[in-house]
């Protein structure tokens, strides 16, 4: 009994953890720009296929790792620069757009790069699985957390004792007035862009053991990474981070003591049930709207 | 007097020439093959196999003098895997290529939106898609090559009964194929006596089965696991499946039958079964067994062509082409009403899927046993029966 609700907790906690980390992306551009970046759910593909691809070249794994990232957050910069900065007195609406363009874009050029199979990643340590309690946990599920929470830390003080971070969190406040003390504003949202990309592609390699990747992998987590930020309140860190874990979490009880069949569903009315209430989400700022 | 004579013989002789060359030509008009196929989209690693195979036996046949002394043209559209689209093509392939026979339709989906206007046009149509309901009722001008998902289930319940198993857990996809089959094997196990009593199902997307499973190793009583579905979930619930330690035999469906399955799931497949077509295992066919030689042939055949594994779909496409010139061949004419006689009538041809035996009340015509059991032994299939 123990161990089945250990089981279950085991695996939402891990799947949680993955859309934690692709909400934190999508939280980031949000808070500069206040655009909803449809393209995360890529940066979290990229991550994983070049990470397969290039291990298949015969690059040793922590390369081909690092590689794949920095190639994730050129993807970030350029698509900063070259899709969403022309476009600049756009409303934020239209920016939305572009983002789900580009993003149909890179996974087309993803497609016949490296094909439409599924690939496989080697656990990063042992196959074994560990017993914990009766229940199974997945080596790769400790790293998928680890990792998961060093980049939380790792985000948390960037923004708070960086001045880079701050001048981020300066534009997202007030976009001209940081402009009047002197933060190249584009140049910040494209970090931006490029920051929430390494988010993306990291998550996208840590869980690619577990779940595999594919050219089309980014859409599904993608969405989910997005309800995960909506449930935690957009804008909202800890939001994105609660939000991912609520959603591993529910989404795998369900699936255990209820119905595998009703599993999405009771993900999505539980979102559907924490907007009616707090409609900014469980951590979101309360905006009062300036005349 | 005599150049004028000689002009007159000159003319007769070109108008006879003429006449002749006419003749000939309309020998040689060449018999249509019409073909709709996912040769792009979701659904390409059906269509493209399906597609280079088809190319290569028209062009084989070709060289080898044709059918009925008539050169065989394919004409084919790409539906993309979108049903409208397929039922577009097929009335431009009925309507304005006016072709003789249709071999193709890569997914149920476009095989039944292509139905009707078969149907209406009366050209005999063999469909290289999956499931029960395009023979099932019997539609007079509809054939199709690859065995249902009812066979499927039928053979791994057998299975199973050999073995003593009667309780089985089942989980299964969402998607088309997945439910179909989950639909197939409750019906199935009913009327074989084998007691479902876990029934568990996943989404496409779905990235972690283990609660499902959780959920089927805690039912009381349960031997023996069945997963029916399609893509990368099967691989995953294997994986799982390893990883949470059950013991239980486990079975997958023939939807995961071929090598990139066993990449995907790598030492996690270790043991389980499926039932698949004999391409997997040309080899190890025994040698009486009537199927080898063919199923060697289209694999080497098609390898040395294409560059590339040979797949099961591809087999389906070698079938339906090689029914519908043996009906031509039976007919002797493209007379469509003479060859759906022929096709109807078609008997013991042995197929790289299994033997064909169609009759006016199956127009699929292969049974059950031309799945083969496999079984995963050191990375690699083993005909178990």
């Amino acid at each position: 009994m123990f161990s089945e609700f250990l089981q279950y907790l085991f695996t939402g906690v891990t799947i949680g953890a993955t859309y934690a980390l692709i909400a934190l992306g999508f939280t980031l551009i949000y808070n500069a720009s206040h655009v909803i970046n449809f393209a995360q759910g890529e940066f979290l593909m990229i991550g994983g296929m070049a990470t397969v691809s290039l291990t298949a070249m015969g690059v040793p794994m922590i390369l081909a790792v690092v590689l794949a990232v920095v190639l994730a957050g050129i993807l970030g910069i350029l698509l900063q620069r070259f899709a969403i900065a022309p476009a600049k007195q756009a409303d934020v609406v239209t920016l939305i757009i572009i983002t789900i363009g580009a993003s149909i874009f890179i996974r087309g050029i993803a497609q016949i790069v490296w094909g439409k199979e599924y690939h496989v990643m080697q656990n990063f340590t042992s196959d074994e699985p560990i017993q914990v309690f009766g229940a199974v946990l997945n080596s790769q599920s400790l790293w998928v957390l680890g990792i998961g929470a060093v980049l939380v830390v790792a985000l948390v003080l960037f923004f708070t004792r960086t001045l880079i971070g701050k001048a981020i969190l300066a534009t997202s406040m007030n976009k001209e007035a940081a402009r009047l003390v002197g933060i190249r504003t584009q140049m910040v949202l494209m970090l931006a862009f490029m920051v929430s990309a390494l988010l993306g592609s990291v998550a996208g390699i840590v869980v690619a053991p577990i779940t595999f990747t594919s050219y089309d992998i980014g859409i599904i987590l993608g969405l989910k990474g997005f309800v995960a930020a909506a449930i935690g309140g957009l804008g909202s860190g800890l939001g994105a981070v609660v939000g991912g874990l609520l959603l591993g979490v529910v989404e795998a009880m369900s699936a255990g003591y209820l119905s595998s069949d009703y599993k999405d569903a009771v993900a999505f009315s539980m979102i559907l049930l924490v907007l009616f209430f707090l409609p900014r989400g469980l951590f979101g700022a309360k905006v009062v709207e300036r005349v | 007097m005599l150049s004028t004579m000689m002009r007159r013989a000159g003319k007769c002789a070109a108008v006879a020439a003429a006449g002749l060359m006419m003749m000939s030509a309309q020998a040689a008009e060449p018999i249509k093959i019409g073909s709709f196929l996912s040769v792009t989209g979701p659904a390409s690693f059906l269509g493209d196999p399906e597609l280079k195979t088809l190319e290569m036996y028209v062009e084989k046949i070709n060289e080898d003098g044709g059918v009925l002394g008539r050169q065989l043209e394919l004409i084919h559209y790409d539906d993309v895997g979108n049903a409208s689209s397929a039922r577009n093509f097929a009335s431009r392939l009925l309507r304005s290529d006016r072709v003789d026979i249709i071999v193709g339709g890569s997914t149920t989906g476009a095989t039944m939106a292509a139905v009707p206007l078969v149907e209406q046009a009366g050209v005999p149509f063999i469909s290289l898609a999956g499931a029960v309901v395009i023979t099932t009722p019997v539609k007079k001008w509809v054939f199709k090559t690859p065995q249902t998902d009812r066979m499927a289930a039928e053979r791994v319940l057998g299975d199973m009964k050999e073995r003593g198993l009667t309780k089985v857990g089942l989980i299964s996809g969402t998607g088309g194929f997945g439910s179909s089959g989950r639909a197939q094997t409750l019906e199935v196990a009913e009327m074989m006596g084998v007691e479902i009593v876990a029934d568990e199902t996943y989404s496409g997307s779905d990235t972690d089965m283990t609660a499902q499973l959780t959920n089927i190793r805690n039912t009381d009583g349960v031997q023996a696991v069945l997963n029916f579905g399609f893509g990368q979930g099967p691989a995953i619930v294997t994986r799982n499946y390893n990883q949470l330690g059950i013991e239980l035999p486990f079975y997958q469906s023939h939807g995961v039958a071929s090598d990139s399955f066993l990449e995907l799931a790598g030492d996690a497949a270790e043991g389980l079964r499926l039932p698949a077509s004999p391409l997997l295992v040309p080899d190890s066919l025994p040698e009486s067994d009537p199927q080898k030689e063919v199923v060697q042939n289209y694999k080497s055949e098609y390898e040395a062509r294409w560059d590339s594994k040979v797949s099961t779909f591809g087999a389906y496409a070698y079938d339906g082409l090689m029914l519908a010139v043996r009906a031509i061949e039976e007919a002797g004419s493209t007379d469509p009403e003479a060859v759906r006689d022929a096709l109807e009538s078609i008997s013991g041809y042995v197929g790289v899927t299994g033997e064909f035996n169609m009759s006016p009340e199956d127009h699929n015509g292969l049974d059950a046993d031309s799945f083969r059991i496999l079984e995963v032994q050191n990375g690699d299939w083993k005909l178990i029966d």
